[in-house]
């Protein structure tokens, strides 16, 4: 046995020689949890304490009154803040459950199936984790102009579907399962749609899990398809009229503060919870993330 | 033994097809049309007309805000926020996989969370921190520290913006790359460090380098690709902040942020192009690189 005995990773219970870590991580976390703590604190303070000075983090006297303003509010051109909301909902809703039926369905076949350029679509895909859409987003708006999508609620939609990182990731998590269960399945006679259905998708609920988490991330913070791609008002998502709300507040006015806040934190909380509630799912798929 | 083989199966490409026709309507033909764009002058009204290489010339010498600021910045940004991104994503991993599972969960969503909302939505919450008067919080702190004798307008002064882009950025870096190197460090055969041991390892600075990366290399290249995309992606973080693009005096100017200001602001999309071009070749040599690190082929 040599001296040193080394990292112990994974460890079941609390040991003092964890601590070491423990000191930098625990000061670390609060650190980077503090601007989000400030949001939570600063989106309940009423209006007296958001232009307090010496500004104040915590808030003595929390109320509602901001997300009442922010509900009851309207924007310039008279569109009502829920209109937006209900418009990321709706749309947040469709693209993360389209996203994962159209990413498992392709890992699938990327997977157990075989055909010839099979690896070269994979590589394809894998080559296109490092896309940057920002890179492209004037062909894209010709494009999607040529395709009559500017304007409509499509827009929101379409372009977020092909998620690379998706396919890939649950690609990674089909090929755990064996090909004997597959073979299995097939000698009872069931049909391919039959074995994705009853075993595939129960078996990559976590990879599921994870893309559904990213896809939301993706569509729910996206403010590039209202910002670039759609006029009309009534059609424009919850993002974007918060990010219109930061622009106000951007320079030294404060006036939009508390509404904008309050904003931030709708924007934020569903990330938050959604991320606990799944987070294990997630783990368990990143086990298989790796780029081989 | 099958029978099937003989018949053509076109069951893959029935499961492959919506996949691939929204992959190639908005991620293919859009990185095809810049490319065929960016040879050309295209105002978005005329048709474009073919001008060769000329938008890449003039990119590398007429356009001096590409050369001085944009280049400079892109680079600074990239080399900072990247390396510095993936480094700490790694020490936080390494060190959140040696404490206990309860703790470990809490701390590493803390620590995930920034990501979540990353640019934009948070801005908000930067931009009052920052904010220019007494009023701002970090003024604030530092007035009554006696650090400051009046308030520095952080978000248009051409000197700090750009650190402090570089720092929101980091904030919110540790992303889905960070979560699987966590799970790379946790799922190392613990066998192979006893392995180590015995071979002579006597330190944890030598058991990293032998043991812990070379047996996470596909997660650590997962992650490196995750830090290079994320960086790129995170131009709008400059006009986010201070408000404007440009950005003042250039300052927190990126190449996303060059590309909107031709393409949305000037209409010169041909040239707007060829600067999508110029950073999708960037991207991809920044990943090449993570590549010829830590991929297992090539």
């Amino acid at each position: 046995m040599s001296a040193f005995q080394g990292t112990r990773m994974n460890p079941s219970k609390f040991h003092k020689s964890q601590l070491k870590f423990l000191a930098f991580l625990i000061p670390l976390a609060i650190f980077m949890a503090l601007p989000i703590v400030y949001i939570f604190f600063h989106a309940f303070k009423p209006i007296d304490e958001l232009f307090a000075y010496p500004p104040r983090f915590f808030v003595d006297n929390p109320t509602l009154q901001n997300f009442v303003d922010l509900f009851t509010k309207t924007n310039d051109t008279g569109v009502p803040m829920s209109r937006f909301l209900f418009n990321s909902v709706v749309v947040t809703l469709i693209v993360v459950v389209l996203t994962v039926i159209i990413s498992t369905m392709a890992g699938y076949a990327l997977s157990k199936k075989n055909f010839k350029m099979k690896k070269a679509i994979f590589e394809i895909n894998t080559l296109a984790l490092m896309f940057v859409p920002a890179a492209v987003m004037i062909p894209r708006y010709l494009l999607i102009d040529e395709l009559g999508l500017i304007n409509t609620f499509l827009v929101h939609i379409l372009p977020l579907l092909a998620m690379p990182i998706g396919l890939f990731l649950v690609k990674q998590f089909i090929d755990q399962i064996p090909d004997e269960l597959l073979e299995a399945a097939r000698l009872d006679g069931a049909s391919d749609f039959q074995i994705f259905v009853r075993i595939i998708i129960p078996l990559v609920k976590p990879a599921i899990a994870t893309i559904a988490i990213l896809s939301f991330q993706l569509v729910w913070n996206s403010v590039e398809s209202s910002s670039l791609y759609v006029n009309d008002e009534g059609l424009k998502t919850f993002s974007f009229y918060m990010s219109t709300l930061t622009s106000t507040v951007a320079g030294n006015n404060v006036a939009g503060q508390g509404l904008a806040a309050a904003a931030s934190l709708i924007m934020f909380v569903p990330n938050l919870i959604i991320f606990i509630i799944l987070q294990s799912q997630v783990m368990n798929t990143m086990a298989h993330s790796g780029i081989k | 033994m099958k029978t099937k083989t003989n018949k053509r199966d076109y069951s893959p490409w029935l499961f492959l097809a919506p996949y691939i026709i929204f992959f190639t309507t908005f991620i293919i033909i859009p990185v095809a049309a810049a490319i065929l764009l960016s040879f050309t002058y295209f105002n978005a009204i005329e048709t474009p007309t073919f001008i060769g290489l000329s938008n890449y010339v003039g990119l590398i010498t007429q356009d001096e805000v590409f050369m001085q600021k944009i280049l400079p910045n892109t680079l600074t940004f990239a080399l900072i926020v990247g390396p510095g991104g993936y480094i700490l994503s790694f020490i936080l991993a390494w060190a959140l996989a040696q404490v206990p599972k309860r703790m470990r969960t809490v701390l590493a969503l803390v620590i995930y969370s920034p990501s979540m909302t990353a640019g934009v939505a948070m801005a908000v919450v930067w931009t009052i921190i920052f904010s220019g008067d007494e009023t701002g919080y970090l003024n604030s702190l530092l007035l009554t520290m006696g650090v400051l004798l009046e308030p520095i307008q952080w978000l248009q002064s051409p000197e700090y913006l750009m650190k402090i882009m570089i720092f929101v950025t980091l904030w919110g870096s540790m992303g889905v790359g960070f979560l699987a190197m966590l799970s790379g460090v946790l799922n190392i055969n613990t066998e192979i460090y006893e392995a180590g041991y015995i071979d002579g390892i006597n330190n944890r600075f030598q058991e990293i380098i032998y043991i812990t990366i070379p047996s996470m290399k596909p997660q650590m290249l997962f992650g490196a690709v995750m830090a290079v995309v994320g960086t790129f992606q995170a131009g709008a973080i400059g006009v986010a902040l201070s408000g404007a693009n440009p950005t003042p005096q250039y300052a927190g100017q990126l190449m996303v942020n060059h590309l909107e200001d031709y393409g949305f602001i000037r209409y010169e999309m041909g040239y707007a192009a060829a600067i999508s071009v110029v950073l999708l070749i960037v991207v991809y040599l920044f990943s090449k690189v993570a590549w010829r690190l830590f991929g297992e082929k090539d």
